[in-house]
């Protein structure tokens, strides 16, 4: 089989050994790789009761099989490990150059197990693999370590690291590489710390092959060409980067808005849109590793108080420090984005949290002493130095840095945070997006927009228009949507290349590269294997029926205006329709029958 | 012709490049790579510029180098004998060897189809002279002209 090297490498921290194993062929072929794959290796080597910062919880670091190829956007690698934030099956991608580098110097995935007493980090260099002293690094940012390294080892290495927000176990810690992409939810870069591992740094010479290059070649050109011509994926991505869903979801009614309370409509968010960070901020567009889309912004803020250079904000990130802490100065958004980046720390959970605390603070819940400061809705200065706080564990940001439903349960409100599984749930609001909110319940990494992206179908009319008011049919497309998503995820592309091409075509480049004759059904029921995987490992880790559920203000408190006006999320409806979907019992546990069709069991 | 300023730094060219020489996905085995350059917010391809006066020709000892109906200079493999002088001679460094594949890379331009510039999704690398009406130089100037001396605007 190929698309893969064929080799792992297995590293334990405690007693600085390093070995390199043959990858378990007959789970790739069930669990295609990445993250489905890194999950199946994480089941199988750990007790889901584990605690995130214990030695036991391993970390994966895993490629797909189509990383490093001509597939589209094959930039991508998956984190996996028991999640911090959340307690549930932590699986977080990446892109940039480092994962394709990994295979380049012939390894599918690390695999990490215990912890080192002192800072290490791991140096590959094609067959040469060494555990060396990372003391010099410990306390430096992203930047500062990534640029030491380079010098270090040589400028043609490619550089994942934690900042000091995974140095200080901040629950939503990223793994960062490249400098400026995160393997950003759920944590973990603090499993990454606990382990006091702050980088590895890999320089690869080999080559990745495929088993038919003729038709390998062919459904890539295909597929590119499909991306190229589609008016988001070769339109609104390339030339306004994520953001430009700011002003879509405005109109739609769907943007939460100051810690959600305020509905859908933020009255300032064209100036916190893509259409402005590119008119008045955008240095020039930046593709990650084989990508033909390049949604990523360089961007320049230059001059003023927040004068900064970086990269993004990307949408989810520009709304939870914009419309959802109420902030209109898209200049303060940047600087607190840069600042995640630099720190290492996930701006979707950070802006979030601060938005929790705003709204704590409004209600007299949080003391302007406190804080050490005031922090009102719309505070640019206040997410700014907020975020540095947190991702330094100073003052108040010692507090931030637990996320919003342990920081609002510490002061018994714990309904104030904006949280599925104790992870905030982004950019889309649930009484508007009915789906998008069955999403976030049932996602098995809490509240996550990109477990099954009904967005596409409900705003995008992506492959069709769904009405988002409404319940119907929601709960068949989230099935699917979430099955593919595994599989792309799995396969080692960019998400976002399902804006333009489909099943199909991803079937076929993992046919082509794989040497696999699994038909396109056999590949969704991969994602749907996986799928049941991660939810396996959640029910073990202690989940129940009462974890899928929304915040009460999601269920409870009509949209005040807009497009949805009046409505809640219909939860409860669409629940018992998706366990039933998905061959799962009343109390959302997958039945022998599921178990057994899927070959899990 | 490369176009620094339009480089999204994907290097889908180095992933083509090597594919098309080998069937195998090898970035350092391509004829193309791309530096990029965070601080400065720039990514640069390089490869070889097919040179009008080539110094790797005129040091092959053996006479390999050669150019090919299509204007790219090309080494006869035939004829090569693994010396690696040319890739001492070339001022831009557009020639290395494999030492997997014992044999020269340098770009040869597909045959008079680059697929690296068949597949940048960004305009940065296309095959066509760099003379100065495709730089647009000469026009650029003109408008910066116009943007400051320009008075009125038509309406349409």
């Amino acid at each position: 089989m190929l698309g893969f090297t064929g080799k792992l490498l297995r590293v334990n921290l405690t007693d600085k050994t390093i070995k390199k194993e043959n990858l378990n062929l007959e789970d790739a072929k069930k669990y295609i790789g990445a993250r489905g794959l890194g999950t199946k290796y994480f089941m199988n080597e750990v007790d889901p009761k584990v605690e995130p910062f214990s030695p036991d919880n391993k970390l994966i670091f895993m490629t797909g099989p189509l990383t490093g190829t001509l597939a589209t956007s094959s930039g991508r690698y998956e984190v996996v490990a028991k999640a911090p934030l959340t307690g549930t099956i932590g699986a977080s991608n990446s892109g940039g150059h480092f994962g394709p580098e990994l295979k380049y110097a012939g390894y599918d995935g690390i695999i990490f197990e215990g912890k080192s007493e002192k800072p290490v980090y791991l140096y590959i260099n094609d067959d040469e693999v060494e555990i060396r002293d990372a003391e010099h690094l410990w306390g430096k940012n992203v930047f500062e370590t990534t640029d030491m390294l380079l010098e270090e080892v040589g400028d043609d290495a490619r550089v994942a690291c934690i900042g000091p927000g995974g140095e200080k176990l901040v629950l939503f810690a990223t793994v960062m590489n490249d400098k400026h992409r995160a393997a950003g939810r759920s944590g973990l870069g603090a499993v990454m710390g606990s382990k006091n591992l702050k980088a590895v740094a890999v320089k690869g010479s080999k080559s990745v092959q495929v088993a038919k290059p003729k038709e390998f070649l062919e459904i890539c050109k295909k597929s590119r060409k499909m991306l190229k011509d589609h008016p988001v994926t070769g339109g609104g991505l390339p030339t306004y980067g994520t953001e430009i869903l700011v002003n879509i979801l405005n109109q739609s009614g769907g943007l939460p808005t100051r810690n959600w309370k305020d509905g859908g409509i933020f009255e300032h968010a064209d100036e916190t849109s893509g259409e402005t960070l590119t008119e008045k901020y955008l240095v020039r567009n930046k593709g990650c590793f084989g990508c033909n889309m390049g949604c990523g912004r360089v961007t320049r803020i230059p001059e003023g108080k927040f004068k900064s250079f970086g990269e993004g904000p990307e949408y989810e990130a520009g709304w939870s420090y914009g419309a959802d802490c109420g902030v209109r100065n898209l200049e303060a958004i940047c600087k607190a984005n840069f600042i995640c980046n630099e720190l290492g720390i996930d701006p979707i959970t950070m802006g979030s949290t601060i938005a929790c605390a705003m709204e704590m603070y409004e209600k007299g819940i949080l003391t302007r002493e406190e804080l050490g400061r005031d922090l009102p809705f719309g505070d640019d200065e206040g997410i700014v130095e907020f975020t540095r706080m947190t991702g330094l564990r100073e003052g108040f940001g010692d507090k931030l840095a637990m996320g919003s439903y342990r920081m609002a349960e510490s002061y018994g409100h714990p309904e104030l945070s904006m949280s599925v599984k104790k992870q905030e749930m982004p950019a889309y609001d649930g009484r508007c997006l009915q789906g998008m909110g069955l999403e976030y319940a049932t996602s098995n990494r809490g509240g996550c927009h990109v477990r099954g992206y009904l967005t596409s179908p409900e705003i995008l009319g992506i492959p069709a228009k769904l009405d988002p008011l409404v319940t119907d049919e929601k709960a068949p497309w989230l099935k699917t949507f979430q099955d593919l998503t595994a599989v792309v995820d799995s396969a080692g592309i960019c998400l976002f290349t399902t804006f333009g091409i489909g099943l199909p075509e991803i079937s076929e480049m993992l046919r082509t590269a794989m040497g696999v004759d699994f038909t396109d059904e056999e590949v969704l029921q991969a994602g749907e294997r996986i799928w049941n995987l991660e939810k396996l490992f959640n029910l073990e880790a202690g989940f129940t029926k009462d974890d899928d559920r929304l915040p009460d203000r999601l269920l409870k408190e009509p949209m005040p205006a807009g497009p949805a006006k009046g409505l809640v999320n219909q939860l409860d409806v669409m629940l018992k329709e998706y366990y039933e979907v998905r061959g799962w019992d009343e109390n959302g546990i997958p039945t022998e029958e599921k178990l057994k069709e899927l070959s899990i069991k | 012709m490369i176009s620094p300023e339009k480089c999204i730094g994907c290097r889908t060219c180095e992933l083509i490049c090597s594919f098309n020489r080998m069937e195998e996905f090898n970035p350092k085995q391509a004829a193309v790579s791309v530096f990029a350059y965070d601080e400065a917010a720039i990514a640069v391809p390089i490869m070889c510029m097919q040179c009008e006066d080539p110094s790797c020709m005129k040091v092959c000892p053996v006479g390999a180098i050669v150019r090919d109906e299509k204007d790219a200079v090309i080494i006869d493999i035939q004829k090569c004998i693994g010396c690696k002088m040319c890739i001492s001679a070339c001022p831009l460094g557009n020639i290395t060897f494999s030492p997997t594949q014992k044999k020269l890379i340098k770009c040869d331009l597909c045959g008079g189809n680059p697929q690296c510039a068949e597949f940048c999704p960004s305009g940065a690398i296309q095959y066509k002279e760099a003379t100065p009406a495709n730089l647009n130089k000469k026009k650029k100037m003109g408008e910066k002209f116009k943007d400051l001396f320009g008075e009125v605007y038509e309406q349409c």
